[in-house]
Protein backbone atom coordinates (compact mmCIF):
# COMPACT_ATOMS: atom_id res chain seq x y z
CA UNK A 1 0.00 0.00 0.00
CA UNK A 2 2.71 2.18 0.88
CA UNK A 3 5.63 3.11 -1.67
CA UNK A 4 8.74 2.42 -0.12
CA UNK A 5 9.93 5.78 0.26
CA UNK A 6 7.20 6.28 2.45
CA UNK A 7 8.24 3.94 5.07
CA UNK A 8 11.86 4.93 4.78
CA UNK A 9 10.67 8.50 5.55
CA UNK A 10 8.32 7.14 8.59
CA UNK A 11 11.28 5.07 10.04
CA UNK A 12 13.67 7.71 9.73
CA UNK A 13 11.38 10.81 11.36
CA UNK A 14 10.29 8.27 14.23
CA UNK A 15 14.45 8.01 14.56
CA UNK A 16 14.37 11.79 15.00
CA UNK A 17 11.55 12.02 17.10
CA UNK A 18 13.24 9.68 19.93
CA UNK A 19 16.21 11.92 19.96
CA UNK A 20 14.99 15.30 19.87
CA UNK A 21 12.61 14.37 22.66
CA UNK A 22 15.00 14.41 25.32
CA UNK A 23 17.41 17.01 24.01
CA UNK A 24 14.16 19.08 23.33
CA UNK A 25 12.97 19.04 26.33
CA UNK A 26 16.63 20.41 27.69
CA UNK A 27 16.54 23.08 25.03
CA UNK A 28 13.37 24.61 26.85
CA UNK A 29 14.61 24.35 30.05
CA UNK A 30 17.62 26.16 29.48
CA UNK A 31 16.39 28.56 27.55
CA UNK A 32 18.27 27.59 24.29
CA UNK A 33 15.80 27.96 21.61
CA UNK A 34 17.36 30.58 19.71
CA UNK A 35 20.68 29.06 20.10
CA UNK A 36 19.14 25.79 18.44
CA UNK A 37 18.09 28.10 15.64
CA UNK A 38 21.32 29.44 15.22
CA UNK A 39 23.09 26.53 14.75
CA UNK A 40 20.32 24.58 12.35
CA UNK A 41 20.68 27.83 10.27
CA UNK A 42 24.60 27.39 10.21
CA UNK A 43 23.69 24.25 9.38
CA UNK A 44 22.95 25.66 5.40
CA UNK A 45 26.47 26.53 5.34
CA UNK A 46 27.17 23.37 6.55
CA UNK A 47 25.12 21.47 3.47
CA UNK A 48 26.51 24.31 0.73
CA UNK A 49 30.14 22.63 2.09
CA UNK A 50 28.58 19.26 1.58
CA UNK A 51 28.07 19.57 -1.96
CA UNK A 52 30.95 21.39 -2.59
CA UNK A 53 33.51 19.74 -1.40
CA UNK A 54 31.29 15.78 -1.89
CA UNK A 55 31.53 15.26 1.18
CA UNK A 56 28.50 13.62 3.79
CA UNK A 57 26.00 15.87 4.77
CA UNK A 58 25.19 15.04 8.07
CA UNK A 59 29.08 14.90 8.47
CA UNK A 60 29.76 18.57 7.11
CA UNK A 61 26.70 20.04 9.25
CA UNK A 62 27.61 18.60 12.71
CA UNK A 63 31.47 19.83 11.92
CA UNK A 64 29.86 23.16 10.77
CA UNK A 65 27.12 23.60 13.57
CA UNK A 66 29.36 22.05 16.31
CA UNK A 67 32.12 24.72 15.65
CA UNK A 68 29.26 27.51 15.55
CA UNK A 69 28.25 26.28 19.08
CA UNK A 70 31.74 26.73 20.27
CA UNK A 71 32.40 29.23 19.06
CA UNK A 72 28.90 30.70 20.73
CA UNK A 73 30.41 29.29 24.14
CA UNK A 74 33.78 31.02 23.97
CA UNK A 75 31.87 33.93 23.09
CA UNK A 76 29.55 34.01 25.50
CA UNK A 77 32.37 33.95 27.96
CA UNK A 78 34.01 36.70 26.70
CA UNK A 79 32.11 39.62 25.53
CA UNK A 80 29.57 42.09 26.64
CA UNK A 81 27.21 41.75 23.65
CA UNK A 82 23.44 40.31 25.11
CA UNK A 83 23.26 36.76 24.46
CA UNK A 84 20.72 37.03 21.84
CA UNK A 85 22.38 39.20 19.91
CA UNK A 86 25.35 37.67 19.26
CA UNK A 87 23.01 34.58 18.51
CA UNK A 88 21.36 36.86 15.74
CA UNK A 89 24.43 37.93 14.51
CA UNK A 90 26.08 34.28 14.19
CA UNK A 91 22.19 32.98 13.10
CA UNK A 92 22.10 35.57 10.00
CA UNK A 93 25.60 35.54 9.12
CA UNK A 94 26.20 31.72 8.58
CA UNK A 95 22.69 31.45 6.87
CA UNK A 96 23.72 34.42 4.45
CA UNK A 97 26.66 32.80 3.96
CA UNK A 98 25.47 29.47 3.13
CA UNK A 99 23.20 31.23 0.56
CA UNK A 100 25.73 33.25 -1.04
CA UNK A 101 27.87 30.08 -1.29
CA UNK A 102 24.74 28.03 -3.01
CA UNK A 103 25.13 31.43 -5.45
CA UNK A 104 28.21 30.25 -6.55
CA UNK A 105 27.97 26.63 -6.79
CA UNK A 106 25.51 27.11 -9.61
CA UNK A 107 26.93 24.14 -11.42
CA UNK A 108 25.66 21.73 -8.83
CA UNK A 109 21.61 21.34 -8.70
CA UNK A 110 20.28 22.26 -6.06
CA UNK A 111 17.16 21.62 -3.98
CA UNK A 112 17.06 24.42 -1.58
CA UNK A 113 13.67 24.27 -0.92
CA UNK A 114 14.22 20.67 0.12
CA UNK A 115 17.26 22.17 2.34
CA UNK A 116 15.56 24.64 3.85
CA UNK A 117 12.17 22.55 4.85
CA UNK A 118 13.27 18.72 4.66
CA UNK A 119 12.28 16.10 1.88
CA UNK A 120 10.20 13.01 2.30
CA UNK A 121 11.93 11.75 -1.29
CA UNK A 122 15.13 12.14 -0.43
CA UNK A 123 15.64 9.98 2.37
CA UNK A 124 17.71 6.76 1.48
CA UNK A 125 18.52 3.84 3.15
CA UNK A 126 22.09 4.95 4.29
CA UNK A 127 20.15 8.29 5.89
CA UNK A 128 17.94 5.73 7.93
CA UNK A 129 21.63 4.28 9.24
CA UNK A 130 23.13 7.79 10.28
CA UNK A 131 19.98 8.92 12.21
CA UNK A 132 19.66 5.49 13.92
CA UNK A 133 23.16 5.20 14.38
CA UNK A 134 23.81 8.70 14.96
CA UNK A 135 20.75 8.72 17.32
CA UNK A 136 21.82 5.96 19.13
CA UNK A 137 25.36 7.92 20.50
CA UNK A 138 23.66 11.17 20.81
CA UNK A 139 21.55 8.99 23.45
CA UNK A 140 23.63 6.97 25.04
CA UNK A 141 26.21 10.14 25.48
CA UNK A 142 22.94 11.77 26.78
CA UNK A 143 21.95 8.79 28.99
CA UNK A 144 25.69 8.72 30.54
CA UNK A 145 26.14 12.80 31.54
CA UNK A 146 22.50 12.86 32.04
CA UNK A 147 22.92 13.40 35.94
CA UNK A 148 25.34 16.44 35.43
CA UNK A 149 23.48 17.75 32.63
CA UNK A 150 20.40 17.97 34.52
CA UNK A 151 21.79 19.13 37.82
CA UNK A 152 23.70 22.21 35.76
CA UNK A 153 20.14 22.85 34.16
CA UNK A 154 18.49 23.38 37.63
CA UNK A 155 21.43 25.16 39.24
CA UNK A 156 24.60 26.05 37.68
CA UNK A 157 26.18 26.94 41.26
CA UNK A 158 25.04 23.88 43.21
CA UNK A 159 26.03 21.31 40.17
CA UNK A 160 29.10 22.87 40.18
CA UNK A 161 29.84 22.73 44.21
CA UNK A 162 28.74 19.49 44.41
CA UNK A 163 30.93 17.56 42.02
CA UNK A 164 28.93 17.17 38.79
CA UNK A 165 31.36 19.14 36.44
CA UNK A 166 28.55 21.82 34.77
CA UNK A 167 31.50 23.18 32.19
CA UNK A 168 32.22 19.95 31.00
CA UNK A 169 28.53 18.37 30.68
CA UNK A 170 27.53 22.18 28.75
CA UNK A 171 30.33 21.24 26.27
CA UNK A 172 29.19 17.93 25.80
CA UNK A 173 25.49 18.79 25.57
CA UNK A 174 26.48 21.72 22.78
CA UNK A 175 27.87 19.10 20.85
CA UNK A 176 24.87 16.59 20.67
CA UNK A 177 22.56 19.54 19.44
CA UNK A 178 24.65 19.92 17.08
CA UNK A 179 24.73 16.20 16.36
CA UNK A 180 20.78 16.03 16.55
CA UNK A 181 20.88 18.90 13.51
CA UNK A 182 23.11 16.81 11.83
CA UNK A 183 20.73 13.91 11.53
CA UNK A 184 17.93 15.86 10.73
CA UNK A 185 18.76 18.17 8.61
CA UNK A 186 17.46 16.27 5.17
CA UNK A 187 14.52 15.57 7.09
CA UNK A 188 13.61 18.46 8.34
CA UNK A 189 15.08 21.28 6.64
CA UNK A 190 17.52 23.71 8.38
CA UNK A 191 14.60 26.15 9.45
CA UNK A 192 12.23 23.91 11.06
CA UNK A 193 14.55 21.67 13.19
CA UNK A 194 14.24 24.02 16.57
CA UNK A 195 10.63 23.28 15.97
CA UNK A 196 10.62 19.30 16.89
CA UNK A 197 13.11 19.86 19.86
CA UNK A 198 10.55 22.57 21.08
CA UNK A 199 6.87 21.91 20.15
CA UNK A 200 6.90 17.92 21.23
CA UNK A 201 8.81 19.31 24.12
CA UNK A 202 6.54 22.47 25.29
CA UNK A 203 3.34 20.08 24.57
CA UNK A 204 4.56 17.33 26.79
CA UNK A 205 5.37 20.42 29.77
CA UNK A 206 1.66 21.01 30.14
CA UNK A 207 1.28 17.17 30.84
CA UNK A 208 3.89 16.41 33.36
CA UNK A 209 4.54 16.63 36.66
CA UNK A 210 8.58 15.64 37.08
CA UNK A 211 10.80 15.57 34.84
CA UNK A 212 11.41 12.09 33.55
CA UNK A 213 7.57 12.20 32.30
CA UNK A 214 8.30 14.84 30.41
CA UNK A 215 11.51 13.40 28.52
CA UNK A 216 9.37 10.43 27.85
CA UNK A 217 6.09 12.07 26.85
CA UNK A 218 7.71 14.77 24.31
CA UNK A 219 9.47 11.36 22.47
CA UNK A 220 5.76 10.13 22.23
CA UNK A 221 4.58 13.59 21.19
CA UNK A 222 7.67 13.83 18.76
CA UNK A 223 6.52 10.29 16.98
CA UNK A 224 2.87 10.81 16.79
CA UNK A 225 3.76 14.48 15.27
CA UNK A 226 6.11 12.50 12.63
CA UNK A 227 3.54 10.12 11.72
CA UNK A 228 0.53 12.45 11.54
CA UNK A 229 2.88 15.33 9.70
CA UNK A 230 3.92 12.59 6.88
CA UNK A 231 0.52 11.18 6.26
CA UNK A 232 -0.96 14.67 5.69
CA UNK A 233 2.63 15.27 2.96
CA UNK A 234 1.80 12.08 1.57
CA UNK A 235 -2.35 12.99 0.94
CA UNK A 236 -1.88 17.01 0.60
CA UNK A 237 1.28 16.55 -1.70
CA UNK A 238 3.14 19.35 1.00
CA UNK A 239 6.79 19.45 2.19
CA UNK A 240 7.47 17.23 4.81
CA UNK A 241 9.58 19.06 7.52
CA UNK A 242 6.33 21.86 7.30
CA UNK A 243 3.94 19.40 7.82
CA UNK A 244 5.59 17.73 10.98
CA UNK A 245 5.63 20.93 12.64
CA UNK A 246 2.12 21.81 11.65
CA UNK A 247 1.13 18.19 12.91
CA UNK A 248 2.93 19.05 16.21
CA UNK A 249 1.88 22.41 16.81
CA UNK A 250 -2.13 20.95 16.65
CA UNK A 251 -1.12 18.83 19.42
CA UNK A 252 0.48 21.46 21.59
CA UNK A 253 -3.12 23.58 20.83
CA UNK A 254 -4.76 20.16 22.37
CA UNK A 255 -2.51 19.77 25.05
CA UNK A 256 -2.92 23.73 26.48
CA UNK A 257 -6.77 22.92 26.14
CA UNK A 258 -6.80 19.93 28.16
CA UNK A 259 -4.48 21.74 30.57
CA UNK A 260 -6.69 24.80 30.96
CA UNK A 261 -9.36 22.42 31.76
CA UNK A 262 -7.71 20.14 34.50
CA UNK A 263 -7.47 23.76 36.28
CA UNK A 264 -3.88 23.32 36.47
CA UNK A 265 -2.75 26.37 34.73
CA UNK A 266 -0.73 28.18 37.60
CA UNK A 267 2.24 29.83 37.33
CA UNK B 1 38.92 10.07 65.41
CA UNK B 2 40.39 12.86 64.39
CA UNK B 3 38.05 15.69 65.90
CA UNK B 4 39.91 19.11 63.89
CA UNK B 5 40.48 17.44 60.18
CA UNK B 6 41.27 20.48 58.04
CA UNK B 7 38.36 20.86 55.46
CA UNK B 8 39.37 23.55 53.17
CA UNK B 9 41.92 26.33 53.96
CA UNK B 10 42.09 29.76 51.51
CA UNK B 11 45.16 31.99 51.27
CA UNK B 12 45.48 35.10 50.77
CA UNK B 13 43.04 34.04 48.17
CA UNK B 14 41.33 36.85 45.82
CA UNK B 15 38.60 36.74 43.07
CA UNK B 16 38.94 39.76 40.18
CA UNK B 17 36.25 40.81 37.91
CA UNK B 18 35.20 43.42 35.67
CA UNK B 19 38.68 45.23 36.25
CA UNK B 20 38.07 45.05 40.48
CA UNK B 21 38.69 42.62 43.03
CA UNK B 22 35.36 41.58 44.68
CA UNK B 23 37.49 40.02 47.43
CA UNK B 24 41.00 40.00 48.34
CA UNK B 25 43.65 38.60 50.84
CA UNK B 26 41.17 36.09 52.25
CA UNK B 27 42.49 33.64 54.32
CA UNK B 28 40.54 31.32 56.61
CA UNK B 29 40.32 27.77 57.62
CA UNK B 30 37.32 25.38 58.35
CA UNK B 31 37.61 22.32 60.56
CA UNK B 32 35.43 19.51 60.97
CA UNK B 33 33.03 20.19 63.48
CA UNK B 34 33.57 23.95 63.43
CA UNK B 35 30.81 26.57 62.16
CA UNK B 36 32.62 29.56 60.86
CA UNK B 37 30.41 32.56 60.22
CA UNK B 38 31.33 35.18 57.68
CA UNK B 39 29.15 38.53 58.31
CA UNK B 40 29.74 41.83 56.42
CA UNK B 41 27.24 44.57 54.53
CA UNK B 42 25.99 43.84 50.87
CA UNK B 43 28.44 43.53 48.56
CA UNK B 44 31.57 42.62 50.74
CA UNK B 45 31.99 39.48 48.77
CA UNK B 46 30.28 37.03 51.35
CA UNK B 47 29.08 34.90 48.81
CA UNK B 48 31.93 35.28 46.26
CA UNK B 49 34.07 33.89 49.55
CA UNK B 50 31.76 30.94 49.68
CA UNK B 51 32.04 30.37 46.08
CA UNK B 52 35.54 30.05 45.87
CA UNK B 53 35.59 27.73 48.82
CA UNK B 54 33.21 25.72 46.94
CA UNK B 55 35.24 25.84 43.82
CA UNK B 56 32.81 27.72 41.95
CA UNK B 57 34.68 30.68 40.89
CA UNK B 58 38.56 30.38 40.45
CA UNK B 59 40.60 32.26 42.45
CA UNK B 60 43.14 34.91 40.64
CA UNK B 61 44.82 35.30 43.21
CA UNK B 62 46.39 33.16 46.21
CA UNK B 63 45.20 29.14 47.13
CA UNK B 64 42.32 27.15 47.82
CA UNK B 65 43.09 23.60 49.70
CA UNK B 66 41.21 21.30 51.15
CA UNK B 67 40.23 17.60 51.42
CA UNK B 68 36.70 17.84 52.11
CA UNK B 69 35.15 14.69 50.19
CA UNK B 70 31.57 15.68 49.98
CA UNK B 71 30.07 19.43 49.57
CA UNK B 72 26.59 20.53 49.97
CA UNK B 73 25.28 23.90 49.08
CA UNK B 74 22.57 25.76 50.07
CA UNK B 75 22.68 29.43 47.61
CA UNK B 76 21.39 32.76 48.68
CA UNK B 77 18.97 32.63 45.34
CA UNK B 78 18.08 30.26 43.25
CA UNK B 79 15.66 30.06 40.27
CA UNK B 80 14.16 27.30 38.68
CA UNK B 81 12.47 28.13 35.09
CA UNK B 82 8.51 27.23 35.64
CA UNK B 83 9.25 24.86 32.07
CA UNK B 84 10.85 22.35 34.31
CA UNK B 85 8.44 19.99 36.20
CA UNK B 86 9.95 19.17 39.20
CA UNK B 87 8.54 18.01 42.37
CA UNK B 88 10.62 17.87 45.83
CA UNK B 89 11.20 14.46 45.34
CA UNK B 90 13.45 15.19 42.33
CA UNK B 91 15.10 18.17 43.43
CA UNK B 92 16.22 16.16 46.40
CA UNK B 93 17.93 13.88 44.33
CA UNK B 94 19.77 16.29 41.62
CA UNK B 95 23.40 15.95 42.72
CA UNK B 96 23.33 12.44 44.90
CA UNK B 97 21.38 9.29 44.63
CA UNK B 98 19.54 9.33 47.68
CA UNK B 99 16.81 6.69 48.60
CA UNK B 100 13.37 7.59 50.03
CA UNK B 101 14.25 7.23 53.67
CA UNK B 102 17.05 9.50 53.88
CA UNK B 103 14.98 12.04 51.67
CA UNK B 104 12.21 11.67 54.18
CA UNK B 105 14.44 12.16 57.12
CA UNK B 106 16.08 14.95 56.02
CA UNK B 107 12.42 16.91 55.13
CA UNK B 108 11.18 15.94 58.61
CA UNK B 109 14.18 18.26 60.26
CA UNK B 110 13.03 21.14 58.54
CA UNK B 111 9.79 20.03 58.88
CA UNK B 112 8.22 20.30 55.15
CA UNK B 113 8.31 16.36 54.33
CA UNK B 114 4.36 16.97 53.85
CA UNK B 115 5.89 18.57 50.79
CA UNK B 116 7.78 15.37 49.06
CA UNK B 117 5.30 14.92 46.32
CA UNK B 118 4.53 18.71 45.55
CA UNK B 119 5.89 20.93 42.99
CA UNK B 120 9.07 23.37 43.34
CA UNK B 121 7.07 25.79 42.10
CA UNK B 122 3.99 25.90 43.98
CA UNK B 123 5.99 26.30 47.47
CA UNK B 124 6.71 29.38 49.15
CA UNK B 125 9.52 30.92 50.10
CA UNK B 126 10.15 30.03 53.38
CA UNK B 127 8.94 26.38 52.26
CA UNK B 128 11.60 26.81 49.34
CA UNK B 129 14.65 27.40 51.52
CA UNK B 130 13.54 24.38 54.44
CA UNK B 131 14.00 22.21 51.05
CA UNK B 132 17.01 23.19 49.80
CA UNK B 133 18.62 22.85 53.45
CA UNK B 134 16.91 19.02 53.79
CA UNK B 135 18.72 18.84 49.82
CA UNK B 136 21.86 19.74 51.28
CA UNK B 137 22.04 18.10 54.65
CA UNK B 138 20.67 14.80 52.91
CA UNK B 139 23.88 14.50 51.26
CA UNK B 140 25.92 14.11 54.59
CA UNK B 141 28.31 16.47 53.55
CA UNK B 142 31.24 16.69 55.45
CA UNK B 143 31.64 20.72 54.53
CA UNK B 144 28.58 22.68 54.38
CA UNK B 145 28.09 26.25 53.03
CA UNK B 146 24.93 28.10 53.80
CA UNK B 147 24.33 31.28 52.13
CA UNK B 148 21.39 33.08 54.17
CA UNK B 149 19.96 29.99 54.36
CA UNK B 150 16.57 31.47 56.95
CA UNK B 151 15.23 34.10 54.31
CA UNK B 152 11.71 33.97 54.26
CA UNK B 153 11.42 31.70 57.18
CA UNK B 154 8.96 32.53 59.58
CA UNK B 155 10.02 33.71 62.84
CA UNK B 156 9.95 30.15 64.83
CA UNK B 157 10.90 28.78 61.92
CA UNK B 158 14.16 30.62 61.57
CA UNK B 159 15.31 29.42 65.44
CA UNK B 160 14.18 25.80 64.81
CA UNK B 161 16.47 26.15 61.59
CA UNK B 162 19.11 27.77 63.15
CA UNK B 163 19.34 25.33 66.27
CA UNK B 164 18.96 22.00 63.56
CA UNK B 165 22.18 23.78 61.89
CA UNK B 166 23.89 23.55 64.88
CA UNK B 167 23.09 20.00 65.85
CA UNK B 168 23.95 19.04 62.00
CA UNK B 169 27.01 20.12 63.07
CA UNK B 170 27.30 18.08 65.68
CA UNK B 171 25.67 15.23 64.41
CA UNK B 172 27.27 14.67 61.49
CA UNK B 173 30.80 16.17 62.57
CA UNK B 174 30.67 18.33 59.48
CA UNK B 175 32.68 22.20 58.98
CA UNK B 176 29.38 24.56 58.33
CA UNK B 177 30.61 28.03 56.78
CA UNK B 178 27.42 30.11 57.06
CA UNK B 179 26.68 33.35 55.64
CA UNK B 180 23.91 35.32 58.03
CA UNK B 181 22.53 38.58 59.64
CA UNK B 182 21.24 37.28 62.28
CA UNK B 183 23.59 38.60 64.83
CA UNK B 184 21.96 36.29 67.97
CA UNK B 185 22.52 33.51 66.40
CA UNK B 186 25.74 34.42 65.11
CA UNK B 187 26.81 35.21 68.37
CA UNK B 188 25.47 32.67 70.66
CA UNK B 189 26.56 29.53 68.19
CA UNK B 190 29.36 30.15 65.69
CA UNK B 191 32.97 29.16 67.01
CA UNK B 192 34.87 31.53 64.82
CA UNK B 193 33.21 34.87 63.27
CA UNK B 194 34.68 36.67 60.21
CA UNK B 195 34.13 39.97 59.33
CA UNK B 196 34.09 40.76 55.36
CA UNK B 197 34.17 43.71 54.01
CA UNK B 198 36.23 43.42 50.17
CA UNK B 199 38.79 42.04 52.73
CA UNK B 200 39.03 40.21 56.10
CA UNK B 201 38.19 43.11 58.43
CA UNK B 202 38.61 41.17 61.38
CA UNK B 203 38.17 37.94 63.11
CA UNK B 204 37.74 36.05 65.61
CA UNK B 205 35.71 34.25 68.43
CA UNK B 206 32.40 36.08 68.60
CA UNK B 207 33.15 37.28 71.64
CA UNK B 208 36.11 39.49 70.25
CA UNK B 209 34.83 40.50 67.48
CA UNK B 210 31.80 42.62 68.76
CA UNK B 211 34.72 44.45 70.63
CA UNK B 212 36.45 44.94 67.49
CA UNK B 213 36.14 48.74 66.36
CA UNK B 214 36.01 47.38 62.76
CA UNK B 215 33.14 45.66 63.57
CA UNK B 216 31.49 48.39 65.60
CA UNK B 217 32.44 50.47 62.39
CA UNK B 218 30.88 48.52 59.97
CA UNK B 219 27.51 47.65 62.03
CA UNK B 220 27.49 50.15 65.08
CA UNK B 221 27.28 50.52 68.41
CA UNK B 222 23.79 48.56 69.21
CA UNK B 223 24.84 45.32 67.37
CA UNK B 224 27.69 45.07 69.59
CA UNK B 225 25.26 44.50 72.67
CA UNK B 226 22.96 41.61 71.06
CA UNK B 227 25.85 38.96 72.36
CA UNK B 228 23.29 38.30 74.76
CA UNK B 229 22.33 34.23 74.34
CA UNK B 230 19.14 34.79 72.23
CA UNK B 231 15.90 32.91 74.84
CA UNK B 232 12.49 32.60 73.45
CA UNK B 233 9.73 32.43 75.34
CA UNK B 234 7.20 30.49 74.65
CA UNK B 235 4.99 27.65 75.81
CA UNK B 236 4.14 25.58 72.97
CA UNK B 237 6.03 25.50 69.68
CA UNK B 238 4.30 25.71 65.93
CA UNK B 239 4.95 23.72 63.00
CA UNK B 240 5.65 25.15 59.62
CA UNK B 241 1.96 24.97 58.62
CA UNK B 242 0.77 26.66 62.26
CA UNK B 243 -0.50 23.60 63.70
CA UNK B 244 0.14 23.45 66.98
CA UNK B 245 2.28 20.45 68.39
CA UNK B 246 3.21 20.12 72.23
Amino acid sequence: MFDDFFIRALIAGIGIAIVTGPLGCLVIWRRLSYFGDTLSHSALLGVTLAYAFSINISLSVFIISGTVALLLLSLQKRTKLAGDSLLGLLAHSTLAIGLVLIGFLSSIRFDLMGLLFGDILAVTVEDIFIIWFGGLIILGILFYIWKSIFAATVNYDLAAAEGMKPDLSNFIFTLLLAGVIAISIKMIGALLITGLLLIPAATARSLSSNPRQMVILSILVGIISVILGLFSSLELNTASGPSIIVAALVLFILSLISFKRSGALQK
Amino acid sequence: MDQNKLLVKLEKAGVYRSSKWLVRGISLEINQGQIVTLIGPNGSGKTTTAKMILNILNTDEGFVTGNANKMAYVPQKINIDWTMPLRVIDFMKITSSLNNTEITESLVMTGVDKLLYNQIHSLSGGEFQRVLIARAIAKKPDLLVLDEPVQGVDFNGEIALYNLIKDISVNLNCGILLISHDMHFVMSTTDHVICLNGHICCSGSPSNVVKNPEYIKLFGEHNSETLSYYQHQHDHSHDHDGSISK
